[in-house]
């Protein structure tokens, strides 16, 4: 078997299984936990819950003012790198193909080399969070090796993507059988690791949402 | 058998100048990617070349090797050159039968010791002591070993014969494998394609007769000069993808604008051959002109390897299935460990109380 052969057939398969099973381990076991019951009345004027936890998965997706200052180069480089990586997964025919081919959901491609372009950009996007966090005293002591192994293996599927399409540094079928690997990885890591936010952390700001505005505290 | 007479004078004999020999042989120095001045002295080796010995071996195969091989479209030099070598042994070709054709092969054998050229033409099974496939009482595996046992190189033409091809695909019942994993020390060069392109196999002669060494090789043994770029590079529909338009069914209007046929299982990117540069029936089309994807039939396993009809993108096995039991199981996981949580938490607040 070659590598390609064993990239695309046993390696995405057991990828996918855990990623699947790992998933969806950690949201039922976080969804179905007991909750703390408020046992207090609701502030005048509180929005229903739902609405709450709505409005903070919103309202959170750009900083308060009061940190806008500070916190303005993450936030930009973020939104940078992760609409990057949304518009190479789900814009690049090739990746359209391979979710249809799993759920047989299908949308327009975007041209290969637009993408290609994202990819570049989403890639120094990435190398400028880490920079960020092995520069920042503050973050560099809050990371652990969790957080870099994340960042290594969203970085991967990138560099090993780009190469292929490039067709740099080995032939396209090597190329394309390491991304395909680099996927399976991401893929094994994303529900054990920090990537899991890509999931909850709607599920987190609504809660949070909903705590707040029962107290009457607008987040 | 092998004659005395040259190459020059035969080409002279049927109206072929020397003026168009060197044209040919700057041709094939261009298309073997060597360098402009190597085609005087590929003339020239070409025109003293002496009539070569070939003992083509047809084991575990369909014969559309030897229908691309000998079918040219039009009289060419290439023909000739295949007119010119001395075939000793052709089950398709040879007038002898019987005891008198294998008589043959081993005369030729015997007279050009060291010297001829063995062509091999499918796979050779080896389950069961090579039993599914026998000539003249023996097995191919034998046929091949006493074949190859005095010969100058072997040429493994077809995938059969370079890679096992379709009879060793999956189950591979006759235990086929291709000649580089029987033949040992000798040069193997394989020309895979089912067929393959007949300018490849005229490229590796002419470099035999020319220079009486085989052409630098890739990592499976292919002639790099046709070999060492993919479909998809030199594909006439690569814009197309680059602009990320795909033809969604075969014959639609996207495919009939020369839009890429990826989305259709097209293994281009994959597959080393010159089939976009050179194609067929005299440079008339190739598969993808004609609105297929490239099976990638000169590259190994190509059958096993998913589907012909799947984009390469998406995973060869069907993991559908595999999805749905992983998730109750994710879900079943989750379930436990909440429940194990509020066990606890219910004992903790009875110890508490």
């Amino acid at each position: 078997m070659e590598l390609l052969d064993f990239a695309r057939g046993p390696a995405l398969a057991f990828g996918l299984v855990v990623f699947v099973v790992g998933s969806l381990w950690r949201l039922a076991g976080v969804l179905l936990l007991p909750r703390m019951r408020d046992l207090s009345p609701a502030r005048d004027g509180a929005p229903p819950a739902p609405l709450a936890a709505l409005r903070t998965v919103l309202r959170r997706m750009w900083p308060r003012k009061e940190f806008a200052q500070a916190t303005l180069f993450p936030t930009i480089n973020s939104y940078v790198f992760h609409l990057g990586l949304a518009l190479v997964v789900f814009g690049l025919a090739p990746h359209i193909l391979f979710i249809r081919s799993l759920t047989g959901l299908t949308w327009p491609g975007l041209p290969s080399n637009l993408v290609y372009g994202v990819g570049v950009i989403t890639l120094a996007s990435l190398f400028a969070a880490l920079a960020r966090r092995l520069g920042h005293p503050v973050l560099r002591l809050l990371s652990h090796s969790g957080d870099y192994v994340s960042w290594l293996l969203t970085t991967l599927p990138v560099v090993t993507g780009l190469l292929a399409t490039s067709h740099l540094g080995a032939r396209y079928e090597t190329l394309l059988a390491i991304h395909i690997l680099s996927i399976s990885a991401l893929l094994v890591w994303f529900p054990f690791g920090k990537l899991m936010h890509a999931v909850l952390f709607v599920f987190s700001r609504g809660a949070t949402g909903m705590r707040f505005s029962h107290r009457g505290v607008n987040v | 058998m092998t004659e005395t007479m040259q190459l020059g004078d035969m080409l002279r004999r049927r109206g072929i100048s020397r003026r168009a020999l060197l044209k040919y042989a700057s041709y094939m120095a261009s298309l073997m990617a060597l360098p402009p001045s190597v085609a005087g002295a590929m003339a020239e080796g070409l025109a003293k070349a002496r009539r070569q010995a070939v003992i083509w071996l047809s084991f575990q195969e369909c014969t559309g090797c030897t229908e691309s091989l000998t079918r040219s479209f039009s009289p060419s030099l290439e023909e000739l050159i295949f007119d010119f070598i001395s075939l000793d042994y052709h089950h398709t070709l040879q007038a002898a039968s019987g005891e008198a054709a294998e008589a043959a092969r081993r005369q030729s054998m015997r007279e050009n010791q060291s010297k001829y050229l063995v062509v091999v033409d499918g796979s050779v099974p080896t389950a069961d002591g090579g039993v599914y496939s026998m000539i003249a009482g023996r097995t191919n595996m034998d046929v091949l070993a006493e074949t190859v046992e005095h010969a100058a190189a072997v040429i493994a033409v077809g995938t059969c014969a370079s890679f096992g091809g379709l009879p060793e695909a999956d189950p591979n019942p006759t235990g086929a494998v291709p000649i580089t994993k029987l033949v040992t020390g000798k040069p193997v060069i394989n020309i895979p394609g089912c067929p393959p392109l007949p300018q490849a196999m005229a490229g590796t002669l002419t470099h035999f007769l020319s220079f009486g060494t085989l052409p630098e090789l890739d990592a499976l043994h292919r002639p790099r000069a046709f070999f060492g770029e993919t479909i998809h590079d030199r594909c006439y529909r690569r814009s197309f993808y680059e602009r990320g338009l795909f033809a969604k069914s075969f014959d639609d209007d996207g495919a009939r604008q020369g839009w890429c046929l990826y989305e259709l299982g097209c293994k281009g990117p994959v597959t080393y051959n010159a089939c976009a540069s050179l194609k067929w029936n005299g440079a008339v089309s190739f598969p993808i002109q004609s609105g297929h994807g490239c099976i990638g039939c000169s590259e190994p396993r190509f059958w096993d390897r998913g589907g012909l009809y799947k984009p390469l993108s998406a995973g060869t096995a069907d993991v559908r299935k595999l999805i749905g039991i992983a998730a109750v199981a994710g879900v079943a996981l989750g379930a436990g460990a909440a429940a194990l949580a509020r066990q606890r938490r219910a004992s903790t607040s009875a110890t508490e109380q």
